[in-house]
């Protein structure tokens, strides 16, 4: 966990963020000069969804302001961006608003500020489906997870399909569970132990642990069971993101 | 070869794609709900245009949904990435096909940093070693499979049983195609065609006898957006997406969509039974939807393969009237049976959506 994570309080904080931001290279990469053109929130599909501005957020950190940098990463802000790079191409000064997006997120989630936003706390039902599946099968994405209940718009064809899985893959082709080659086998346990080896090394593990510290500690506050937490972040829309200008 | 004017600069957007050689790497997505594609790609490469392309078992997840959900950190993705190009490394191959659009951005970002920090690379070298004992050589080509697809269209064409033409009025049949975000838009040098002019599919429908259309929103997100998708509270962001483009492509009257990424099927094709559902809207004729295709099975398709082998059965919006179109064979009956034509009865209908 870093430091600045817990002198927030005092105010120690106001210096360092910036500075942080530049340790990532999304961020470096991302940011070079903003002329404030808005071409990006013009192409934005988050933009025109959400209250939301890739324009600002780029302004904002380009202006070093450590207490509005703070601000937008306990905000409900830089959640809303879709990652698509659409903003990358078009952009005339080299910018990619969604990386330097990539970057604010993973400092709100390192300093646990992303707790205190409604979609921040969505971090927890993602890390906890999308990293459990690829330490458990190596997939990012899997059937056996792969809940229709909580995918109904994937439609009945979609609820045929995984209520006849092993036949229905079989048609297919694909070689679910199987041993060797081919779609959705079964990744070997010492190529599963080599992904958790990965995690480990290079700050994977510790991520999940830290989302799991800090939503915990949300949870507690709200008075929910981890599961409740979990159904509610992954569930709960309130009507404060949409643009309904 | 000496390129000048106009053809130097279309000559910029092209792709030298190497001729053969390759290690392919899955995408999660595709094998989860297009497997039949995967496994034809490999079919077309190896048994009609006979590549050597390498199916290791023991890669996995290129981990790119959770980088671009926020759920693992950047050097965690990286070093995922390195472990792919390791076990390339040790088959021997230095092309690597990727069947994701969302790996092809993760694989192609990876390096362009690298390039620019080598100390990163450094690193992951040094965490790959410690979790692995590995090694890697940087490919020396990295394609998306439909690059591939794209390089021998011409070929798949001449082997063709069927083209993307009315048999009633030989006309061809009008395609949208929609080629994903992170194909193009991150990299464009790295994309045929560019972000200006991405010809991937749009060569494959051309070749194939069909016409591509143009409308409004044509390079328009389908509304993917990991975290927007991913959490069902967000799932508005989606459908809205979706919804744009299919208001804007309407017009056009659509006989097919041809994809690129292995999401954008399932998004173009799931949120059309949604849409259907709450709003009474269907945008095929007669009630139906506008059928979405990998380009795996529009290959498999005008080769003559059978429509349920390409896993056709499990999309929600009905393929048939397209088959019908073009004159295409196949056995409503067989559409829900097993492999060894047991019986698997039958999904419900959608109340709106018009399916078979
Ligand atoms: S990456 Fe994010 S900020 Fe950029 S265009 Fe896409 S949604 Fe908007
Ligand atoms: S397009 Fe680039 S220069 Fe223009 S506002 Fe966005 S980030 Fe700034």
């Amino acid at each position: 966990m870093l430091e600045i994570g817990k002198k927030t309080e005092t105010c120690i904080v106001t210096t360092k963020l910036y500075d942080e931001l530049c340790k990532d290279y999304r961020f470096r990469e991302g940011l070079k000069a903003c002329i404030n053109c808005g071409t990006c929130t013009a192409i934005c599909p988050a933009a025109e969804f959400y209250r939301y501005d890739p324009r600002k957020i780029v302004d904002t950190v380009q202006r070093k302001d450590d207490s509005e940098i703070e601000a937008l990463l306990r905000s409900e802000t830089i959640w809303y961006c879709g990652e698509c790079m659409s903003c990358m191409t078009r952009c005339p000064r080299s910018n990619a608003p969604g990386k330097v997006i990539m970057a604010l997120r993973n400092l709100s989630v390192k300093l646990g500020y992303f707790t205190e936003s409604e979609r921040g706390r969505q971090i927890y039902p993602l890390t906890e489906a999308i990293n459990r599946n690829i330490l458990e099968y190596g997939y990012c994405v899997y059937p056996d997870t792969f809940r229709f209940e909580d995918h109904p718009e994937s439609g009945p064809v979609w609820k045929w399909h995984l209520e006849h899985k092993e036949a229905s893959y079989a048609r297919m082709g694909a070689n679910y569970k199987g041993k060797g080659p081919g779609a959705l086998r079964q990744i070997a346990p010492e190529d599963m132990s080599e992904l958790k080896a990965i995690f480990d090394v290079s700050g994977g593990t510790e991520r999940t642990a830290l989302v799991e510290e800090f939503s915990r500690k949300k949870a507690e506050e709200m008075g929910m069971s981890m599961e409740e937490y979990r159904r509610h972040t992954f569930e709960h829309c309130s009507d404060i993101h949409f643009n309904n200008d | 070869m000496i390129y000048q004017g106009k053809q130097k600069i279309w000559s910029d957007y092209q792709k030298d794609i190497p001729d053969d050689h390759w290690y392919y790497a899955r995408s999660c997505i595709r094998q989860s709900f297009f497997p039949a594609s995967e496994k034809y790609f490999l079919k077309i490469c190896r048994d009609l245009l006979g590549k050597d392309i390498c199916d290791n078992e023991h890669h996995t997840t290129c981990g790119g949904i959770a980088y671009h959900s926020d759920t693992i950190p950047q050097e965690t993705a990286m070093t995922i990435v390195a472990r792919q190009f390791a076990l390339m490394t040790e088959c021997g191959y230095d092309n690597l096909v990727v069947s994701c659009i969302t790996s092809f951005g993760n694989y192609t970002e990876t390096i362009e940093t690298w390039r620019e920090f080598p100390e990163l690379e450094a690193r992951i070298r040094e965490n790959l070693w410690k979790a692995c004992r590995r090694e890697f050589k940087i490919p020396k080509y990295i394609a998306h499979a439909s690059d591939l697809v794209y390089k021998f269209r011409n070929q798949i064409a001449e082997n063709a049983q069927y083209r993307l033409v009315d048999k009633e009025t030989g006309e061809p049949l009008k395609i949208v195609e929609h080629i994903g975000c992170h194909y193009s838009k991150m990299f464009p040098h790295k994309g045929v065609g560019g972000a200006e002019y991405p010809c991937v599919l749009s060569g494959m429908v051309e070749s194939w006898g069909g016409q591509v259309i143009d409308y409004p929103e044509r390079r328009h997100c389908c509304g993917f957006g990991f975290r927007q998708y991913l959490v069902k509270a967000n799932r508005g962001y989606c459908v809205s997406n979706t919804h744009k483009k299919f208001e804007s492509m309407e017009p056009y009257h659509p006989d097919a969509i041809i994809t690129n990424c292995p999401g954008c099927p399932y998004f173009l094709d799931r949120w059309q039974y949604v849409i259907a559902e709450q709003t009474g809207k269907t945008y095929g004729q007669n009630g139906y939807g506008i059928p979405v295709f990998t380009y795996e099975e529009l290959a498999g398709l005008v080769l003559g393969e059978n429509p349920w082998d390409l896993g056709l059965q499990v999309h929600q919006v009905a393929v048939e009237p397209f088959l019908d179109k073009i004159g295409i064979e196949y056995k409503p009956s067989e559409k829900y049976l097993g492999l060894n034509k047991e019986d698997l009865l039958r999904p419900e209908m959608p109340q709106v959506l018009k399916c078979h």
